[in-house]
């Protein structure tokens, strides 16, 4: 049948929507394709905008930049850049250098591998136990317990973490003292105490400073030979030591900026939690005669739980990307104690080789990805639901 | 109503063709008087204070001259290479001009990125092309027999010391270290605070991976600029590898960084400068800027009490073909001097301006210009004597005539001190040249940056430095092909004065 054939016929003849006439089946089929058709173009845009960098970089980290008459060559070589980091000539300072452990480290893997043991068991006793969360349960211990055997056997005595080991330091330390004092100050801010919309205020101040200022301020503060604190320093007879000049005082010195930096988010998030919360149940325990630790720990936790853990994730995700403490304190130095995967990542870029440069990125989207998607699976449903 | 509306309409557009005229006729009559009127030029350098400080002081003066408008952008020396380079890779082309280490050249060149300077250079009269140093024409602005850049700048490594305090300026390394030692931990300037004995910029991604080279050259290089102070030249071997020649100077590098200031791991050579001229270290190593600014009575605690000498050398040289530390003998050492080899380290090359091929035409003119106007003596032999402008001597003018010198307060001794020791660097025939071979920046400033900071920091031992970098630089070598790198290497010692 032709096409003039088909536009001839029933659906000419009455009202011309009669049901199944070809006419009634383009407007059907107009009608179902315009929803895909308006948010074609985003959906375009997006995929331009977010995909295809994403597959363009992945191509560079897979390649080697060279500088050719003319412009500049991309030759492709493989997983040679990540063989580098892994294997390769840049595997100290990636991963770290290799020693036996500390007993201590010995005792806390044997507890994480324990722990992810326990987990599995209740998590096949359950009942719930399904194919694909199994499999995933078991990609995830393993990774755990391989980030583990990393971090024991990086912080030994004869050992040397890598920008690895330094990034999960930052992150995971960075995130357990800023939630404790965030949650603290956010705890004291509800009290009924004088100015305390005064203290709600100063305690936001650190997170509108931009961090390239913060680090320029501990920088001063932590020179020890000519800077702001240099009298007390001098009266504790240290002013001619230089913490920065240690590896874990370099380290402890990032920290500190990180902290005082992103304490304010996890405050006044976990504020409003606290001042959501209602007062019924409160009031109740008070009558039932509970302490007021039992409050906190009994009523005030469970309610914040599904808060924190969000918080958690959106700050982790976001301090794994740490670069402009470390770089504007102490350059990464001394050596490379302080230095984080972004900043592994443009040290290297700084010389245009784009290609190792990439490679690092990648291996911190990876980790930042599986991470976020562990804790997202595992932990903030369980707390969620709890 | 409509008819006032369209009146005035009326008139502004008379008033406003009026007013075009007028503005049309004043800017046709301007060019006559200035070459470059409405040209802006973008000048790209790094974060000074020095260098960037000269640029934006002349910018001004060429613009009252001959009207074109200088840009100058900044950003942090450890960025500088690459964000020229990506620009100009990337046709962004938003820098005129560059000012930048002439070291980097080569991955400039080979984008064909950079405008061919040798006509225009011979052509300028204001240039003088010949007062500039035959090393700097022949080296630091050449590449492949053409001229790309215009020096603005001369750089040696040398030794500062408070000639107050020291009256025999070390001759080889064991000296500098014993001297040290020796004032380490005293007070230098009379404020009863303990002092340190050498104040060297040791800091990561800065300035500082210079510093281990002028070490490292005296034992590396005996026979001459031709040997190369970086790598065999038969197959391209890394001489900043497993060998006693660079063990040793890596020796001399750890004692010295804990002969100084706490924190001299996170200087850079502008607190290194800065703590030298208030007085609070008797020696130093650096480039020719120590000189100029100990003699400016804003900042200097140390005037007339500054002496500068070439860098020390040793008595003990590399053989190359075992890998053994050898004494000095009129064979292994041919141009010792008291059985002491000598190997002046021509770091860096000093700054340099070159312009972006992609520019327009009349752009290029002003740049070039503007550049040419940079060096000339009138105004280079008045910058090289002040401190801050970051400058240091490269035309034979500013070494022959010594009146800007004692003008700018430098005693006639301190005059002949710093320009003997800069001198004598510069005709040693066994000056050490700069790598340039293409993406030095990566062999220079990121593996052997890297490593030397975390020997430093002991994060590393001897053993596993001289490793790392031999690989890392084996590793770039075989990526980007063995025999360009050593054809590019060998000729760059080719061209020796």
């Amino acid at each position: 049948m032709s096409v003039a054939e088909r536009t001839q016929g029933p659906a000419l003849s009455e009202s011309g929507l009669e049901a199944h006439s070809p006419l009634a089946r383009l407007q059907t089929w107009l009608e179902a394709s315009a929803t895909s058709a308006f948010i074609l173009h985003a959906v375009l845009v997006v995929l331009f905008l977010a995909i295809f960098p994403l597959i363009v970089s992945l191509y560079v980290s897979l390649s080697r930049l060279q500088f050719v008459p003319g412009g500049f060559q991309l030759t492709f070589v493989g997983l040679d850049n990540y063989a580098k980091l892994v294997v390769g000539i840049d595997r100290e300072h990636f991963m770290g250098r290799f020693g036996e452990p500390h007993p201590i480290g010995w005792l806390f893997f044997g507890l994480v591998v324990l722990s992810q043991i326990l987990l599995m068991y209740r998590y096949i006793r359950g009942g719930n136990a399904a194919v694909g969360g199994a499999i995933g349960r078991i990609v995830t211990a393993s990774a755990i317990t391989a980030g583990a055997w990393l971090i024991v056997h990086t912080l030994g005595p004869a050992s040397r973490p890598g920008t690895v080991v330094v990034t999960l330091i930052y992150v995971f330390a960075g995130i357990v003292i800023q939630y404790t004092l965030g949650l603290g100050l956010a705890y004291l801010c509800i009290q009924q105490i004088p100015a305390r919309r005064f203290f709600r205020v100063v305690f936001l101040i650190p997170m509108m400073i931009t961090p390239v200022g913060i680090a320029y301020l501990f920088r001063m503060l932590a020179d020890t030979t000519k800077g702001p604190v240099y009298p007390i320093w001098n009266i504790l007879g240290l002013a001619n030591t230089s913490w920065v000049s240690n590896p874990w005082g370099a380290r402890a010195a990032v920290m500190i900026g990180d902290v005082w930096q992103w304490t304010p988010f996890m405050f006044i998030v976990l504020l409003a939690a606290l001042e959501s919360q209602s007062i019924e149940p409160i009031e109740a325990a008070v009558v039932d005669g509970a302490s007021r630790w039992q409050i906190f720990w009994e009523i005030t936790i469970p309610t914040i739980l599904p808060v924190s853990s969000t918080l958690i994730l959106i700050r982790m995700i976001e301090a794994f990307k740490i670069v402009d403490l470390p770089n504007v304190l102490t350059n990464g130095g001394p050596g490379t104690a302080t230095e984080s995967l972004t900043l592994h990542a443009y040290t290297i870029w700084r010389t245009l080789d784009i290609g190792g440069s990439a490679a690092v990125a990648y291996m911190l989207l990876f980790m930042v990805t599986f991470i976020g998607v562990s804790y997202a699976n595992l932990i903030r449903q369980r707390l969620a639901e709890a | 109503m409509k008819r006032h509306v369209a009146l005035t309409l009326g008139l502004m557009a008379v008033l406003s063709l009026i007013v075009t005229a007028c503005g049309g006729a004043a800017t046709t009559a301007a060019p006559a008087a200035l070459p470059y009127q409405g040209v802006t030029v973008n000048v790209l350098t790094f974060t000074g204070p020095q260098i960037a400080e000269p640029l934006q002081r002349h910018g001004p003066e060429f613009e009252k001259a001959t009207g074109a408008h200088i840009n100058v952008a900044t950003v942090p020396f450890s960025d500088l290479y690459q964000k020229a380079l990506t620009d100009f890779s990337t046709g962004t082309n938003s820098y005129d001009v560059i000012v930048f280490d002439p070291q980097w050249m080569g991955d400039y060149v080979a984008g064909g990125y950079l405008e061919d300077l040798t006509d225009r250079v011979k052509a300028n009269k204001d240039l003088q092309w010949d007062d500039v140093g035959a090393f700097f024409r022949d080296f630091s602005a050449t590449y492949q027999g053409k001229t790309y850049t215009i020096p603005l700048d001369g750089d040696f490594q040398m030794v500062y010391y408070r000639s107050d305090l020291i009256k025999t300026p070390p001759e080889t390394w064991d000296d500098f270290i014993a001297l040290a030692k020796e004032y380490q931990g005293k007070d230098l300037n009379g404020d009863s605070k303990p002092d340190y004995g050498t104040c060297i910029a040791m800091k990561r991604s800065a300035q500082s991976y210079w510093m281990v080279s002028s070490i490292a050259s005296a034992f590396l290089q005996s026979q001459g600029t031709g040997q190369g102070g970086f790598f065999t030249t038969d197959n391209l071997q890394p001489l900043y590898g497993p060998n006693e020649g660079f063990g040793a100077a890596l020796d001399v590098y750890k004692t010295l960084s804990t002969l100084g200031p706490p924190d001299q791991l996170n200087l850079d050579v502008g607190d290194t400068r800065g703590l030298f001229t208030s007085g609070r270290c008797a020696l130093s190593i650096d480039w020719g800027d120590i000189g100029p600014l100990a003699v400016d009575p804003a900042t200097s605690k140390v005037q007339d009490k500054v002496g500068a000498v070439i860098l020390p050398g040793s008595k003990k040289v590399l053989d190359r073909a075992s890998g053994k530390l050898v004494d000095c003998d009129a064979k292994t050492c041919p141009y010792a001097t008291n059985g002491v080899n000598h190997a002046p380290f021509a770091a860096f090359g000093g700054w340099s301006g070159a312009i972006n091929k992609n520019s327009k035409a009349n752009v290029k003119d002003a740049a070039f210009a503007f550049l040419a106007y940079v060096s000339a003596p009138a105004q280079s032999n008045v910058d090289v004597t002040i401190g801050k402008t970051g400058f240091n001597p490269y035309r034979l003018s500013q070494f022959k005539s010594r009146d800007a010198w004692l003008k700018s307060g430098m005693s006639e001794k301190a005059t002949a001190d710093y320009l003997g020791a800069i001198e004598a660097s510069l005709n040693s025939p066994n000056m050490v040249l700069d790598l340039r071979i293409p993406q030095n920046a990566y062999y220079q400033g990121t593996v052997l940056d890297t490593a030397i900071a975390q020997f430093l920091a002991g994060e590393i031992d001897k053993d596993a430095t001289m490793k790392q970098i031999s690989d890392g630089w084996n590793k770039k070598t075989d990526e980007l092909g063995r025999d360009k790198q050593l054809a590019a290497y060998k000729a760059t010692l080719g061209v020796t004065k």
